[in-house]
């Protein structure tokens, strides 16, 4: 086990953190603001995927396909607020799990009808298709880090946006009391709008960036989805900053989960079977990451005040 | 009381409509029609399963395709060693392959309720949109388990090549296994009457209306829930069981996520807190599936459609648009 | 002089900085009534849920009955004889009044794990139950849902349900608050009616009431019990007349 190779894998454990962070940070915003549990974050996923990986396609730039892509999720998660999600915000949890998960059959069959049911490529830009060397030997995709890149400016940007202006202020206004922004002269219509269109861009984000690492597919989103809910889970629903953590972490143990934990188990089982009970205990691990911190502080890391 | 009647009536109405299907279906020799019957005994026993924690309880388990796939893995893995001639483990204890029905079922319930007890354990610390998000989690976790774990053939399955031995009856006739599945998904539903109805029943509604009330009064609310919580468990491990035997197949499809989807769908299309609603629900489910999969591969976007529908407009389910307001006394 | 059946000891709660239960000792003898007053934000219901179990003290000790219960939780405290009625009612909304009380009555009965016998019908839990419900003048309701009674008719439903359980003592948060006339005036008759077999911890901020029914009365402000005393005590001191009463 060389140097290099833990950095490697340090690498791309704060790669899938920082998706992870952009996936989650618009889920718990939501939640925060909205008091709202929205499923169908894994869908705006998909739609920001598909349509950086259609646009692209047909411009040939992928840099013309992400912006495609953002604006796409923002629309999407502007009109499903406005037909769908406004209704919901007085409802119970499960009356939002229900509807939200209706939402996720209606986009991944929706998406099937439209772009047909084969998956689409998207091509990782020319100019980012290199490797970069890595201290101690080896190199590394300059594309994952250029992800890590838009991780790092999307948690600085949404850090400037809820702490200076005046969106944020009315943001955590929300947070704490909804009668208080309607005292303040907000129209609160137009600031969830607002509001879910941006936790919509995030996640339209995600699956754009992620898109070129993966085949682009329906049902993309729904793995990535339950994975940022045990980031908030175990960030504290509603609190950005626990977002920030609890993706770090998650990031963290399930990238050295899959890349080390066989090796552990190789040291006291034949390969065979500890390559099996390796990967059983990595995909496991998050999970268990989540039972742990709940068994400790039951509302997460940074618990916000409902 | 006259409201009373009605919901009776229908229950009536909704249980026999379930029982002629296959018996026609056996009568004019369409006998696809007696195993989509079955389909719809074993989820709708798997919703009767949900309805006590969910519906009763108020609490929202979004993972409870763990316990459905635990039974089925449980009977699965037990009649596939049976098959096989092999044992299941052999230190510390030796367990053989089994091709008895009850025992079966036994490790089913077993199974989901030792896990759901584990689970319901550390979950039920929290509640609300953590519980929601808790127990999709660990179904996860389980799911993943059983798709990297090569032992049982990970993700591709477990075929099974024979029904399991019920002493007096023969399960591989199709219509024979209905009236056993028909016979428990009843079962559950006068349990889950007798639960509700009982002093336990009255502390689990109580959690569920007011928690706080319940500790006042000197009953401490965890312990109630958790009890509720494995029974809800081990009802819906059984239809696991009984849903394996069904397809002659085990596979980590019945642990997924969109199965407990489906599960709690069940429950509120039929009906939350309705006995009978799970049946409704589940049978409307398969008829959409069925129907509507007939025209169109899109079936599921009707669904969605519908079933957004009835979130938004019609709360109360079916079993609520023609019963009318649940009675509470 | 005979035991006190609770007694707290040196409580105290802060929030932060906020100290809202500062130092607090306080006694409540057999078959007395012992009236908390104070300004709005004195810190009566942090006291409160303090004895009741639902927030934990930052220093201090909870007797009951010579029991220490200052670690016990809500349950168990109430299963030791501590009832309580809540500021804004709080009941199991979708059931009618008989069965929230007929609830108190299992719970009272340790038997609350039984899975089979129905409780529709079962006797053993409806006769105490109605007792309960007459005793609070409330047995007329009994089959109406919570949702369909009036205000004052939840407090009064709130008191049965506290007095199935049979407590020995019962905290009483602001029972008065928001009733007509006539049902305040019932409230104050039951009060009194109880005295010999509940000693009562009462917070109100009707002073009529608070004056006819007392015993004796403690004066909470910010956090802390500045005065304590018989009625007349309190009636006389300067002190309370500056800090709360504002004469």
């Amino acid at each position: 086990m060389s140097a290099a190779f833990i950095f490697e894998q340090l690498l791309n454990s704060l790669q899938l953190g920082v998706m992870l962070f952009v996936m989650a940070a618009g889920l718990t915003l939501v939640f925060g603001v909205m008091g709202l549990i929205n499923l169908a974050h894994g869908s705006l996923y998909m739609v920001g995927a598909f349509f950086c990986a259609w646009v692209a396609g047909e411009t040939g730039s992928f840099w013309i396909g992400l912006a495609a892509g953002l604006v796409a999720a923002a629309a999407a998660g502007a009109i499903i607020e406005m037909l769908v999600m406004r209704r919901l915000y007085d409802r119970d949890h499960l009356d939002q799990v229900l509807a939200t998960f209706s939402l996720i059959l209606i986009f991944n069959e929706g998406t099937r009808w439209v772009f047909g049911a084969q998956p689409l490529y998207l091509d990782i830009p020319e100019a980012l298709a290199t490797s970069v060397p890595l201290p101690g030997g080896g190199g590394y995709p300059l594309y994952r880090l250029v992800i890590i890149g838009f991780g790092v400016l999307t948690a600085v940007g949404l850090y400037l946006l809820i702490s200076r202006t005046r969106l944020g202020m009315q943001i955590r206004a929300g947070e704490s009391d909804r009668e208080m922004i309607g005292a303040l002269g907000v129209d609160i219509n137009t600031l969830y709008t607002l509001v879910f269109a941006i936790g919509a861009m995030l996640a339209g984000l995600a699956g754009a960036l992620v898109g070129a690492l993966q085949s682009v597919e329906v049902g993309m989103g729904e793995p990535v989805l339950i994975l940022a809910f045990v980031v908030i889970v175990i960030g504290g629903i509603g609190s950005i900053k626990g977002a920030l953590i609890g993706a770090i972490l998650v990031g963290l143990v399930d990238t050295l989960g899959r890349a080390f934990l066989h090796q552990l188990f190789a040291l006291a089982l034949p390969p065979a079977e500890a390559n099996g009970y390796g990967a059983a205990l990595a995909s496991m691990s998050i999970y268990l990451l989540m039972a742990i911190v709940l068994a400790w502080r039951p509302k997460g890391l940074f618990p916000v005040n409902a | 009381m006259l409201e009373m009647r009605r919901e009776t009536l229908l229950n009536a109405g909704i249980a026999l409509l379930l029982l002629a299907v296959p018996l026609v279906a056996w009568a004019i020799d369409e006998t696809y029609y007696i195993t989509v019957a079955s389909r719809v005994a074993i989820l709708a026993l798997a919703g009767v399963g949900l309805n006590l924690a969910l519906g009763f309880g108020g609490m929202v388990s979004f993972g409870h395709a763990a316990f459905f796939g635990l039974g089925g893995y449980a009977a699965g893995v037990l009649s596939h060693h049976a098959f096989e001639g092999s044992a299941f483990m052999n230190w510390p204890l030796v367990i053989d392959g089994s091709d008895s029905t009850l025992t079966l079922w036994f490790a089913a319930l077993l199974l989901s309720g030792v896990v759901a007890a584990i689970i319901g354990a550390i979950s039920l610390r929290t509640t609300g949109v953590y519980f929601i998000m808790i127990t999709l989690a660990f179904a996860q976790m389980i799911y993943y388990l059983a798709i990297s774990l090569p032992t049982y053939n990970g993700e591709d399955g477990l075929p099974l090549y024979l029904r399991s031995n019920l002493p007096g009856l023969d399960l591989s006739n199709d219509l024979t296994f209905f009236f056993v599945c028909y016979a428990l998904l009843l079962l559950a539903i006068f349990l889950s009457v007798r639960i509700v109805g009982s002093r336990f029943g009255a502390a689990l509604e109580c959690a569920r209306q007011n928690e706080n009330r319940l500790s006042t009064i000197g009953i401490a609310p965890y312990p109630v829930k958790l009890t509720a919580f494995v029974l809800s468990a081990m009802i819906t491990g059984l239809a696991g069981a009984l849903f394996v035997e069904l397809n002659g197949f085990v596979s980590p499809s019945i642990l997924s996520w969109h199965l407990s989807g489906e599960i709690m769908i069940f429950v509120i299309l039929g009906g939350v807190g309705r006995f009978y609603g799970p049946i409704v629900g589940a049978a409307l489910f398969i008829v959409l599936e069925t129907v509507i999969g007939g025209y169109t591969e899109r079936w599921q976007l009707f669904l969605g459609v519908i079933l957004l529908g009835v979130v938004l407009f019609a709360r109360g389910g079916v079993v609520g648009l023609l019963a009318g307001k649940a009675r509470h006394d | 002089m005979t035991e006190p059946l609770l007694v707290l000891e040196g409580l105290h709660k802060s929030f932060g900085a906020l100290r809202a239960t500062d130092n607090v000792s306080l006694d409540l003898a057999p078959a007395s009534i012992h009236a908390l007053i104070g300004p709005n934000g004195a810190g009566k219901s942090t006291l409160i849920a303090q004895i009741a179990g639902s927030l934990k003290p930052t220093a201090g000790t909870v007797r009951l009955l010579g029991q220490d219960i200052t670690a016990l939780s809500v349950p168990k405290r109430a299963q030791l004889g501590l009832g309580r009625t809540f500021q804004v009612s709080s009941l199991a909304m979708a059931f009618s009044a008989l069965r929230n009380v007929m609830l108190a009555v299992q719970a009272r009965q340790h038997a609350t794990f039984r899975f089979w016998h129905p409780v529709r019908g079962d006797r053993s839990l409806i006769d105490p139950a109605m007792a309960q419900l007459e005793r609070v003048g409330l047995a007329e309701r009994a089959h109406l849902p919570v949702t369909a009674l009036s205000h004052g008719e939840r407090r009064q439903l709130e008191l049965a349900v506290a007095l199935a359980l049979e407590p020995k003592v019962l905290l009483l948060d602001e029972p008065m608050a928001g009733l007509g006339g006539e049902d305040s005036e019932r409230m104050t008759e039951v009060l009194t009616g109880l005295r010999q077999d509940v000693a009562m911890l009462l917070v109100e901020h009707d002073m009529d009431a608070v004056f006819r029914l007392a015993d004796r009365i403690s004066v909470l402000v910010y956090g802390r019990v500045i005065a304590s005393g018989s009625v007349e005590d309190i009636r006389a001191s300067q002190e309370v007349r500056d800090a709360y009463l504002g004469e």
